[in-house]
């Protein structure tokens, strides 16, 4: 891809504003980085989860005896196992260990075993008899929210519902638009299936994990609550992470692999295949969202009407906050003086849904970007137009009274977008050497199913809001520790490194702060405070901001050591490239002499701004920061198959300060491929309750040919309420990339002379063609 | 279980007769997926069949316009000349496999063997009427591709027979295969189909995958091209073409499930004929 962006002026290697080689690439490159189903202990176990077939069902009896027989089993347990909380859960605690009594959605664990290898822990899994009386499932949000349900869980049907009312509700415009929009079932489809290996303590008073995860610490108290241990019972360790988008802050396999090695007093080892994988972690909310838009004669919205229903299946994970983020999103990233929005989250007998990338505002943007080129058409403008002309600034107020207080450049992302051009090739592309039409170019791709005639191109638009960390009150804080002598520094943080790269910046800030050239990272793992969890946008903010801290106050005491030897006052000494200067004087010490004898260690925990909750009216200033981007998508469609090919995306993204810029396109470029997943093929198809394409046969991802190339400006305005001025970059890239994909597709029919309402993702062939 | 490698057909066919539970792994593409995915527990033997070089070569035979290809050659070799340019639409259906690495291990008797609606090699050999051979310890014996292919992964093998060549003709005349999926690559067939025409007979097949239980043949869409067709200067009329479409959209029979519907079925094979036709022939009328 190209990236347009100002020449940076000189940057010492390695440090902030420099792009150094993640220290795991070549690694993972090579294929020699140990992810976390690589880990292997002599003598372990192979552990393996019985999972419901039934949607809802109420376990009659549990016959164990003919798995315990086989030969090679070791542990075949259920609830009746587990000693502590029998549930678990990132809000609220109402997810089963192993089911009890009921099963609430198709793949719930109901039994665990441990065996020698693999293949007979699977037999004895099928060994394993249960008798189950099947219920009928509750299936339709809508029935849950009636009430009219009997509940499928002692907490209730309806997990939140919460109410936005701002200004006045009831204003209309010259121009009204009206839509209801649907969002499939997204999956996180990560490539480094979950896996774990539990090492017991002697005497199985505690346990060591080894596992692929978002969060030690959540982890490590969920765990413990449910071993009955104290939470220092359970030590956490950082396995290989292959990709997280939300899928690993939930529990999976965590409480099952210590509760296997705890009984057995023997490490063990869990590793779902990924058809497990589909069953083992929660998915993006399917949502059903209902929007009225009022605007004057010029397209300047007056009013914002909407009303969210979110599937949050059987178990509540993070689905509050997620319906938080949808909804407290509604407006979009544009001023409107009046709202009222009404939001659903319910529980259903569906796989559970929970945190995925863009995490609400996903959701949102594709309602509300829909609407808004509804909106431009219906006022005649285009619609970059329509967006300019209602774009939010810094200080202008969200439906929940927040007045958005961060840099907010919508217009400069927007008017950036614009100007990156357009392809230059025509529909198919130029022709191949010998003259033929290279298959390739065209929708259908290798299947060769249409000439360049059969095409029409589109372009379409989509931009975004999004919040930064954690939101209601939640104090989200990171901790990280520097430690300085003899001109290296060492880092120790619980930051979870899912691939986002944040162990590269971390040492870009410490070689940066401390004038170091060496920077040692120590293991990430539960022997630090927290640093909260790899989502929301928010480590380099949070985690970053911790290591900064640290290496600042490290460098005080640097300072101060230099300023004694050399008696100096410290406040006059800074770091120049890799020397201590003497701003007053003409002391110039490298670092390395400077620390060298020393033992400087200091530990920070960062925290952002408190949060405040929402009152029943929806109004408080819940959201701890926010980043927005704009989206152009140039798309090819051939309107008669319904087959799509998008030919490329444009963005400028507001990221205040980018710490590294290689790092930033990576997640542009993974964002937009994840966002344009879930635009045209990216869906998880339930039928009565059971899934029929968990695996990646029939659960599409974009490849390498449905990616098209991606043209990125980073809007640089540093942030003043962020450390280092850096936004979070990883959420924003997939957020209005799925609209701008979809608005293109119906640009390109009403070309061909179709007016295709699209208002639902993923868009399938048949949506376009029938 | 017990992996055997024969070197040579006759050794394979041994092992399967003494062990016709046995089962023949050839690229492996699917018969891996199966066992990881738990459909299928690994026989007590496993015959590899790509150490056996019979199955792995391919011979032209300009006297009768035919090839022979071995059950063992991959779509990598028959997406290059020569064989891509004797059998193109075998060719064009071959680029539509999978991924490179797919296409490098995956070979053309694994696709028979599964004998999958979706097997992308299968329309081709169901246009061209293929002629199989079929070898087991009682002898061998020539089939047509017709009587191979029952169902759903279902073909008239016995136990102990295996897939030794399949036998097609050279024809004259355009030829070529298109898939539609919901990806650019990479993708099961949705629904697909395979146009041949036969010049010196001056007659048209057209067979269509994914669209029913195996492969289906459109004899009434075939005749009503052929005789709408100028032999002597490749013209077809418009309105012709639209009619095979509707032809052969009505001689599918497709079904429902979690990849697509079979209204878009029969619809997208219609477009797709249509497409083929359009660019087998030289249409008058209106434009494209
Ligand atoms: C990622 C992926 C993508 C794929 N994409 C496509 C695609 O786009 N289109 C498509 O058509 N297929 C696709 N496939 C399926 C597969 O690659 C093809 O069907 C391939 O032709 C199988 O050939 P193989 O040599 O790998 O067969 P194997 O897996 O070795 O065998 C397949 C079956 O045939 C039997 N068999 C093999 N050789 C013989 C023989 N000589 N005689 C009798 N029986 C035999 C085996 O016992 C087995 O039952 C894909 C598979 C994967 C994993």
């Amino acid at each position: 891809m190209t990236v347009i962006e100002e020449p940076r002026t000189t940057i010492r290697s390695g440090t902030i504003g420099d792009s150094p080689v993640r220290p795991d690439g070549v690694a993972k490159v090579q294929g020699t980085y140990a992810f976390s189903s690589d880990l292997h202990a002599d003598g372990c176990l192979f552990g393996a989860t019985l999972r419901s077939p039934h949607p809802h069902a109420r376990i009659v009896a549990i016959d164990l005896s003919a798995a315990w027989k086989l030969n090679g089993v070791e542990a075949v347990i259920t609830a009746e196992d587990v000693p502590g909380q029998l549930t678990y859960g990132l809000i609220a605690q109402d997810q089963p260990v192993f089911a009890v009594d009921v099963v609430r959605y198709v793949g719930e664990p109901i039994a665990a075993v441990a065996a020698i290898d693999p293949e007979t822990a699977r037999r004895a899994l099928d060994a394993i008899e249960v008798t189950y009386e099947v219920l009928t499932p509750l299936l339709d949000p809508e029935a849950a929210i009636a009430g009219g349900h009997d509940p499928i869980h002692p907490d209730g049907n309806l997990i939140r519902h919460q109410h936005i009312v701002h200004g006045d509700p009831s204003a209309t415009g010259a121009v009204v638009v009206e839509g209801t929009y649907e969002i499939g079932m997204q999956d996180q489809a990560f490539l480094g299936l979950e896996a774990a290996i539990a090492y017991p303590d002697p005497g199985a008073d505690g346990v060591e994990l080894h596992v692929a995860t978002q969060w030690l610490h959540e982890d490590q108290k969920q765990i413990a609550a449910c071993l009955g241990f104290a939470d220092e019972k359970v030590r956490m360790v950082l396995g290989g992470v292959g990709g997280a988008f939300g899928a690993r802050e939930d529990i999976s396999l965590q409480v099952h692999t210590c509760l296997l090695a705890l009984r057995l007093a023997r490490p063990v080892r869990m590793a779902y295949s990924r058809a497990e994988s589909f069953l083992g972690h929660v998915h993006r909310h399917p949502a059903t969202i209902w929007m009225r838009h009022h605007a004057d004669a010029d397209g300047r919205l007056v009013n914002v009407e909407a009303r969210f229903v979110f599937d949050g299946g059987a178990y509540a994970s993070t689905s509050s906050a997620v319906l938080v983020n949808g909804i407290t999103m509604a407006q979009g990233p544009y001023a409107c003086p009046n709202g009222m929005v009404d939001g659903y989250a319910a529980r259903t007998n569906h796989l559970p849904c929970g945190a995925m990338r863009g995490f609400g505002a996903v959701q949102a943007c594709f309602a509300y970007e829909s609407q808004m080129d509804k909106l431009a058409a219906a006022c005649g403008v285009e619609p970059a137009e329509i967006r300019l002309r209602n774009a939010m600034k810094t200080g202008d107020t969200l439906f929940t009274g927040q007045p958005v207080l961060n840099v907010a450049p919508v217009e400069d992302c927007i008017r950036e977008t614009m100007a990156l051009p357009l392809p230059d090739e025509p529909v198919g592309g130029t022709p191949l050497s010998d003259g033929s039409q290279d298959a390739m170019k065209l929708p259908g791709g290798a299947g060769r199913t249409a000439d360049a005639g059969d095409i029409v191109r589109g372009i379409g638009w989509g931009v975004s809001i999004k919040n930064l960390m954690y939101s209601e009150n939640f104090d989200d804080y990171s901790t990280a520790r520097c430690r300085l002598a003899d001109g290296v520094a060492t880092l120790k943080f619980a930051t979870a490194e899912v691939g986002q790269g944040f162990i590269t910046i971390a040492a870009q800030i410490a070689r940066s702060i401390l004038g170091v050239d060496e920077v040692e990272l120590d293991q990430i793992d539960t022997h630090i405070g927290s640093a909260g969890s790899t989502s929301a946008s928010r480590q380099t903010w949070m985690s970053g901001g911790a290591v900064d801290a640290a290496c600042r106050a490290a460098r005080e005491r640097l300072f101060e050591a230099v300023g004694t030897a050399h008696g100096i006052e410290p406040i006059r000494l800074m770091i120049e490239g890799t020397d201590v200067i003497d701003t007053a004087g003409d002391l110039r010490i490298p670092v390395v002499e400077a620390s060298s004898g020393l033992t400087i260690d200091e530990t920070i925990e960062y925290h952002h701004p408190p949060t405040e909750d929402l009152d029943e009216n929806g109004q408080g200033n819940c959201h701890t920061a926010f980043a927005f981007v704009a989206h152009r998508a140039v798309v090819d469609v051939d309107p008669e198959l319904g087959l799509v090919k998008v030919v490329q995306i444009a963005t400028a993204q507001d990221v205040g300060n980018a710490l590294n810029p290689l790092s930033v396109v990576g997640q542009i470029e993974g964002g937009i491929a994840q966002g344009l997943g879930l635009a045209v093929m990216e869906e998880i198809i339930q039928i009565d309750g059971v899934i029929r394409n968990g695996n990646f046969t029939d659960y599409l991802l974009p490849t390498f040919l449905d990616m098209p190339p991606v043209l990125a400006t980073l809007i640089e305005q540093p942030d003043p309420h962020a450390p280092l001025g850096a936004k979070g970059v990883g959420e924003p890239p997939c957020i209005s990339s799925t609209p701008a994909v979809v608005a293109a597709i119906r640009d390109a029919l009403r070309q061909a002379g179709i007016d295709a309402p699209l208002d639902r993702v993923p868009v399938r062939p048949a949506d376009i063609c029938l | 279980m017990t992996l055997a490698v024969p070197t040579s057909l006759d050794d394979a066919v041994r092992l399967l007769d003494e062990h016709p539970d046995a089962m023949l792994l050839a690229g492996g593409t699917d018969a891996m997926v199966e066992i990881n995915d738990g459909h299928r527990r690994p026989a007590s033997l496993v015959i590899a069949l790509n150490r056996v070089s019979d199955l792995r070569s391919w011979r032209h035979d300009a006297d009768a316009g035919t090839v022979t290809i071995g059950a063992g050659i991959t779509y990598t070799e028959l997406m290059e000349p020569p064989l891509a340019t004797l059998l193109p639409a075998l060719a064009e259906a071959s680029r539509t496999v999978g991924s490179p690495q797919i296409r490098n291990a995956g070979t053309l008797g694994g696709n028979l063997g599964t004998c999958s609606p979706a097997g992308d090699g299968l329309p081709v050999l169901s246009a061209l009427d293929a002629k199989v051979r079929i070898v087991s310890a009682d002898g061998e014996r020539d089939a047509s591709i017709h009587d191979v292919m029952l169902g759903v992964k279902r073909t008239s093998l016995e136990p102990n027979e295996l897939i030794a060549e399949i036998t097609l003709p050279v024809r004259s005349g355009w030829q070529g295969y298109a898939k539609v999926g919901v990806r650019n690559a990479m993708v099961i067939a949705v629904a697909s189909a395979c146009l041949a025409v036969d010049e010196t007979n001056q007659s048209v097949a057209i067979a269509l995958g994914s669209v029913g239980p195996t492969v289906i043949r459109c004899t009434e869409a075939e005749q009503h091209l052929a005789s709408a067709v100028d032999w002597d200067t490749g013209v077809v009329d418009h309105d012709a073409i639209g009619r095979v479409g509707e032809l052969v959209s009505a001689a599918s029979s497709p079904i429902t499930d979690h990849r697509s519907t079979a209204e878009y079925r029969r619809h997208a094979v219609g477009v797709l004929a249509r497409r083929l036709a359009r660019r087998a022939f030289t249409i008058n009328g209106v434009a494209a």
